[in-house]
């Protein structure tokens, strides 16, 4: 009883602590609607504003609307070029892709010569090249196969293949990249506020002054985790319901109730492993340094960027193991899939399990370290 | 010190200032003083922190802006930048703190070549130098030592031997002597007196909260609340007030106000006869490595009994104290409070102490009221209670006027008196407070003392303090002399003085120092004689425009720092390896392994066909087969599977027939490039399973379009992610680690206080900066080198075209990213907000506009415009472009064009944003 009070009331005190933190409120709010928005609008992983170029050799009316074709918001508008820029333009990454249509194009379509229209990529855009190579590719079917139709040329298939888009049927961008930078600055402010705000007050000697007073360091932990958690689920509900929901009217499927469960699990872990850098580093710069070194691989590797799936499995097994990974594949799961609590317990269980153990461990190195500085 | 004056000194002042005004966010340090300091003489600027000494000594050696008024020294105004310019070499500051604008990790000799080189001195002069004013000093011995592991006393020498490296026509010395032990003190003033005997034509401008030490000097300056109280010779001051000796004509001099709550001192004897012991300390060891900071300490205290632990900074005080609270385990021997160990939980005992550290402890973010409400709460006092105890505490500690004020705001002595209230909100039988009145006026340290004494004699507090005032271990009941980690004696202060035949506590302990030490004055007139008379100066004016070797002194320095922390090297250079090796192998775009399950309707010989296609893929790895749609739907949901397929009833009647049956694939659309891909991988398999049928029965393959699609995967023919990632991800980790890096590297100056000989030497900001930049630079090529022979061993990615087009690119781009880092840290004004800007700062323009994903030229708008000016970017072009597209310089100057400018321009606006003086 005694301890639910004393963490009550820290918690209070550090509520007020940010609320005279002009600088830090403003980082928070901004990360959680700018940010969310830029992200959300600015950013997508899917083929969006392709740079192509055209090297019309044959200036036909087929080559024309092959050219007309590619439309945004998959492409830019294509620019006409000359056959000798094709390789500066790919070298200096001006265009990712290249057609060039021989001359006489047109004609041997007609005669049922075959001519071939080559596609030239970028392949070290890795992430636009497969897809825009499918999508050329059946732009480029489409625009000869319906020319072919008004000459009169017919071709069916014996088979179709329908393919649908489960949870994001336009596969629309602004979906995927939101929520991905909430998730990111989640990560990012939460461990930064606890991890730098720790060593400030251990450099302070303010928590010198709380351990000589009948507390215990449990209790002054989860003093900051509930306040500091309170103001980040707070800008999280806030990103999701106008910046998410509304603003970029994306569509979410699942209980946004769950997710913000979801969300406090995570906040624990991520506010347990901010003070437990605090504890295991000695100065600000190697925290800084440590916080980069581990910040950067829980949000490039947690499937948040880049496919799980693809990773080495050995990288696969310990990136499973990151809470981080966790809440993306949960968050996926809520969000966009609709996932009840009876689909997501693994991972609200996994996510817990790891903040509980970086809890303990930053407890056991809390007095040694407030004992170290001098 | 003599007391005549040299005649001239009138005539000529070597300071003045006419109404100058300074405030600080509001509050004004000084208000309007006007003053001529004489030059050739001793001044002593007197009273307690706060009122302004070091903000007047801070303008008239140049190191901080003027605001309002006029400051000449030197013969001419120190507004002006020229002139600034011509005189700093002839000044000397030495800032407030125990060696404040040295550098710790560097050792004595490193600190003197420092500061020998930022004011240009060559090897031959610099070593002469070193070597004269070690000798003089008694520092020589311990050349090698770090500044850090020095003793307070021997820092404050260091600092002035600092000083005095290119002889300075005026030296300043902010509260040199504030902390350090009565016998280092002794020989510091005495170190002062010889220089100026040797050069009796410097200044020396010194400020003091010690009215002793006062005396002695040729001129006072007494100053309270930013305003000149007098000035004058001491003998004047004296005959002004009417006193009989410094401090007492000091609170003489203060306004009616401001000293009506004194009254002299007197302290009741102890009329408990109580010889419980309240805390018992035996054979009290703490080591730090190979550090002892406390010695064998061992003493009793009594119930009631004021006892004081007087020494210098760094003696081991604090030490004790901590391991009494039970904030530091001992490494050997045992302490008892109220007769029970300390350590263990020991949460009962804890009520009945109260603390009060070193720093005062107090939250700065909360109000008075709601300091002492927390702490109530924090120690359950019941709510009438607290509130009654809280009201009784603000009457008698005199805060009602203060109560909703921020403790930042308020003056010293009530922030003492509030943090004293704080500590014995709960009612504490014992006190500990580690040097509660440092820097705090002569006038409210007797109002604490008085509470002290109501506290022990009316309540019977055992109170246990510790300071390095004279004065207040006379009014302790009894006394420990404490001198680096053991105790020198433990007694009443008569009995002391006694002991020693001294006539004054002070005399005592330097005694008990110098028995202890086995120093005794001879010897230091030993070291005099056999010292040369310093050269005349011959300190050339500073050397206009860039000087390469104040560049290398800060480059020196930085490395040296660098290369004493191993954590932050290994860091660096390890830390970075490691993540090239995750990224490299786990960031990929390669699309490989799904994980793909069949609700097989038809379950005919064609569909086992049709479904061959896709177990047989690299792309994708089957799981157990769908029972229904339900199951489909909700293995889809788990994120179990990304891919389902769903053949049809009939699918293969249907198909032999000709009626075109229709098989569902139905993809996890949440992560659309995923999702994009693998609908591509389907429709291909889908597309080649019905070429193949189409031949297995016509006996050739169709043409189904008039026209061939030739694609040509440029540069990466398997179009695996590695080849582009690899070069990517160094792109990535040589703009993190060097910006994280040099980001804390100008702003940990501004924090530490070291960045005073930035502004108060003739170090220019350029090379301030850059001289900071260099190591870190180098340390980025290092990292480049390593990461890129990684590339080529354990990733097998080739740098195909031009190395040195590759390297000159990294030599650029690592110039731009710590220049980045450094613009951070010249913006901000703490450590936690350069690293939070840095790293807020660099990750989205670096993960997602540089064209690490997706290349720039799909970027639109605000994205667009960080893609084109962010360095990562046009590295990350040359990078992909040598390694994978096997390009030169030739093809990339366009690159090289936009990424040149970077570091120039960001090294720019770093030297625009840092001041040259502290404003």
């Amino acid at each position: 009883m005694h301890s639910l009070q004393n963490i009550l009331r820290l918690g209070m005190k550090e509520l007020y602590s940010l609320r005279r933190d002009a600088v830090l409120l403003i980082l928070i709010g901004w990360s959680f609607s700018v940010g969310i928005y830029a992200a959300g609008t600015g950013f997508s992983t899917d083929l969006h504003n392709a740079a192509i170029a055209i090297v019309d050799e044959d200036r036909s009316q087929l080559s024309t609307r092959i050219s007309q074709a590619f439309l945004k918001p998959e492409f830019r508008r294509p620019e006409l070029i000359s056959f000798d820029e094709i390789d500066p333009g790919l070298d200096t990454r001006r265009y990712s892709f290249i057609l060039v249509i021989p001359p006489d194009f047109e004609k041997d379509v007609v005669r049922g010569n075959r001519p071939a229209i080559q596609v030239n990529i970028d392949a070290t855009a890795t992430m636009q090249a497969g897809i825009g190579a499918n999508h050329i590719a059946s732009i480029l079917a489409q625009e000869i196969e319906r020319y072919g139709k008004e000459q009169g040329q017919d071709a069916s298939l014996p088979l179709s293949l329908v393919t649908r888009f489960a949870f994001n049927p336009n596969l629309s961008s602004p979906w995927f990249s939101s929520v991905m930078e909430i998730i990111n600055n989640v990560t990012m402010l939460t461990v930064v506020l606890t991890g730098a705000a720790f060593i400030r007050e251990r450099e302070h000697g303010t928590l010198e002054h709380l351990m000589v007073m009948p507390l215990a360091p449990f209790e002054i932990m989860l003093a900051k985790v509930w306040a500091n958690g309170l103001v980040i689920i707070l800008a999280v509900s806030f990103a999701l319901w106008v910046i998410v929901e509304s603003v970029l009217s994306v569509p979410i499927a699942g209980s946004i109730p769950l997710f913000l469960a979801g969300v406090a699990l995570y906040l624990f872990f991520a506010s347990a492993l901010g003070i437990l850098l605090g504890t295991v580093t000695h100065s600000m710069p190697q925290f800084g340094l440590m916080f980069i070194l581990l910040i950067l691989p829980m949000m490039l590797l947690s499937g948040g960027e880049t496919p799980l799936e693809s990773q080495p499995v050995v990288l696969q097994n310990v990136m499973r193991l990151v809470p981080s990974t966790q809440f993306v594949s949960f968050a996926q799961a809520i969000l966009y899939r609709g996932a009840g609590i009876d689909i997501v317990w693994p991972h609200f269980l996994m996510v817990t399990v790891v903040g509980l153990a970086l809890f303990a461990l930053a407890g056991l190195r809390f007095r040694k370290s407030i004992a170290a500085i001098r | 010190m003599t007391a005549d004056l040299p005649g001239e000194r009138r005539a000529e002042p070597v300071a003045s200032l006419a109404g100058v005004r300074h405030l600080y966010g509001g509050t004004a340090a000084l208000d309007g003083v006007t003053l001529d300091i004489p030059a050739g003489c001793m001044v002593g600027f007197l009273g307690p922190d706060g009122v302004g000494k070091s903000t007047l000594l801070a303008l008239v050696s140049g190191a901080r802006k003027i605001q309002t008024g006029t400051v000449t020294a030197l013969g001419g105004d120190m507004a002006d930048k020229g002139h600034r310019r011509k005189v700093l070499p002839r000044i000397a500051y030495m800032p407030q703190g125990l060696g404040k604008n040295l550098y710790m990790d560097l050792t004595v000799r490193e600190n003197l070549e420092f500061f020998a080189q930022l004011f240009d001195q060559g090897v031959a002069e610099r070593r002469a130098r070193i070597d004269d004013l070690t000798r003089s000093t008694g520092l020589r011995p311990f050349l090698a030592r770090p500044a850090g592991k020095l003793s307070g006393g021997m820092k404050q020498k260091l600092g002035l031997c600092c000083a005095l490296i290119h002889d300075p026509d005026l030296l300043i010395l902010d509260e040199p002597t504030t902390g350090v032990d009565p016998l280092s003190r002794r020989q510091f003033w005495s170190l002062v007196a010889r220089i100026r005997r040797d050069r009796p034509h410097v200044s020396v401008l010194v400020a003091t909260a010690y009215m002793d030490e006062a005396s002695g000097f040729d001129w006072l300056v007494a100053m309270n609340d930013g305003k000149v109280l007098a000035e004058g010779t001491p003998a004047e001051i004296l005959k002004t007030a009417g006193a009989s000796d410094l401090e007492e004509a000091f609170v003489r001099l203060l306004p009616e106000e401001d000293r009506r709550d004194h009254r002299l001192l007197e302290i009741p004897p102890r009329s408990f006869a109580d010889h419980d012991k309240a805390i018992v300390a035996s054979n009290l060891v703490q080591k730090f490595g190979a550090f002892t900071a406390v010695d064998d300490v061992s003493f009793e205290i009594e119930r009631g009994e004021i006892f004081g632990f007087l020494g210098s900074n760094g003696c081991g005080k604090t030490t004790t104290m901590k391991m009494l609270t039970g904030l530091l385990k001992p490494t050997s021997g045992q302490a008892w409070l109220f007769g029970k160990s300390v350590g263990g939980d020991g949460v009962d005992t804890r009520k009945r102490v109260g603390y009060m550290s070193q720093a005062f402890s107090l939250y700065s973010e909360l109000t008075v009221r709601q300091n002492l409400v927390l702490h109530a709460q924090l120690f359950h006092l019941a709510p009438d209670k607290a509130e009654r105890r809280i009201g009784e505490l603000i009457e008698r500690f005199d805060l009602g006027s203060h109560l909703d004020d921020l403790p930042e705001k308020l003056p010293l002595g009530v922030r003492q008196r509030l943090s004293l209230a704080v500590a014995i909100v709960h009612e504490p039988e014992m006190l500990i407070l580690d040097e509660p009145t440092s820097g705090v006026d002569p006038v409210a340290r007797d109002v604490f003392w008085e509470l002290l004494i109501d506290l022990s004699r009316n309540q019977g507090v055992t109170i246990f303090i510790s300071t390095h005032f004279m004065n207040e271990g006379e009014r302790c009941d009894r006394i420990s002399l404490m001198h680096a980690g053991k105790v020198l004696a433990c007694d009443t202060p008569e009995a002391l003085v006694e002991a020693c035949g001294a006539e004054t506590l002070e005399g005592a302990f330097i005694g008990y120092l110098e028995e202890a030490i086995g120093t005794g004055p001879e010897s230091e007139a030993l070291e005099e004689a056999g010292r040369q008379a310093v050269q005349p100066a011959t300190v050339a004016a500073p050397r206009k425009g860039f000087s390469l070797r104040r560049m290398s002194a800060y480059s020196q320095r930085e490395s040296k720092e660098l290369l004493r922390d191993p954590v932050r090297l290994a860091f660096a250079l390890v830390g970075t390896m490691i993540l090239l090796m995750v990224f490299g192998f786990g960031i990929t775009t390669d699309v490989e392994n799904l994980n793909y399950a069949v609700l097989d309707l038809d379950r005919s010989v064609e569909s086992r066909q049709y479904l061959e296609g896709l177990s047989g893929s690299r792309y994708f790895s089957g799981q157990a087969p769908l029972a229904d749609h339900a199951d489909m739907e909700k293995r889809l949901r788990s994120g179990d599977i990304v891919l389902a397929i769903e053949i049809p009833p009939q699918f293969g009647r249907d198909l032999l027939r000709g009626q075109s049956p229709e098989i569902a694939a139905t993809i996890d659309g949440a992560m659309p490039f995923r999702a994009e891909t693998t609908a591509g991988y389907v429709a291909g398999m889908h597309q080649e399973y019905m070429l193949d049928q189409y031949s297995r029965f016509y006996g050739e393959r169709p043409e189904i379009l008039e026209a061939v699609i030739e694609t040509r995967f440029r540069y990466n023919q398997d179009f695996k992610s590695v080849y582009s990632m690899v070069p990517s991800v160094i792109a990535l980790l040589l703009i993190f680690i060097p910006a994280i890096l040099t980001a804390v590297s100008v702003v940990r100056e501004k924090e530490l206080g070291s960045i005073t000989n930035l502004y108060v030497t003739p170090v220019s900001k350029l090379e301030f900066l850059l001289g900071k930049q260099l190591p870190y630079v180098l340390l980025g090529l290092v990292n480049f080198a390593l990461m890129t022979a990684m590339a080529v061993t354990v990733f097998g990615v080739p740098v195909k075209g031009s190395l040195t087009t590759l390297v000159a690119g990294a030599v650029l781009y690592v110039f731009a990213s710590t220049a980045f880092g450094l613009f951070f840290s010249s913006l901000t004004r703490t450590q936690v907000a350069a690293l939070a800007a840095t790293a807020i700062g660099t990750t989205l323009p670096a993960i997602q506009f540089s064209g690490m994903m997706q290349p720039v030229n799909t970027l639109d708008g605000f994205g667009a415009v960080i893609g084109a000016v962010f360095p990562m970017s046009h590295f990350l072009t040359i990078s992909v472009g040598t390694f994978t597209k096997g390009l030169s310089f030739s093809d990339l100057t366009a690159s090289f064009l936009a990424l040149a400018p970077a570091g120039p321009v960001l090294i720019a606006l770093s030297v625009i944003l840092l001041a040259k003086q502290e404003t």
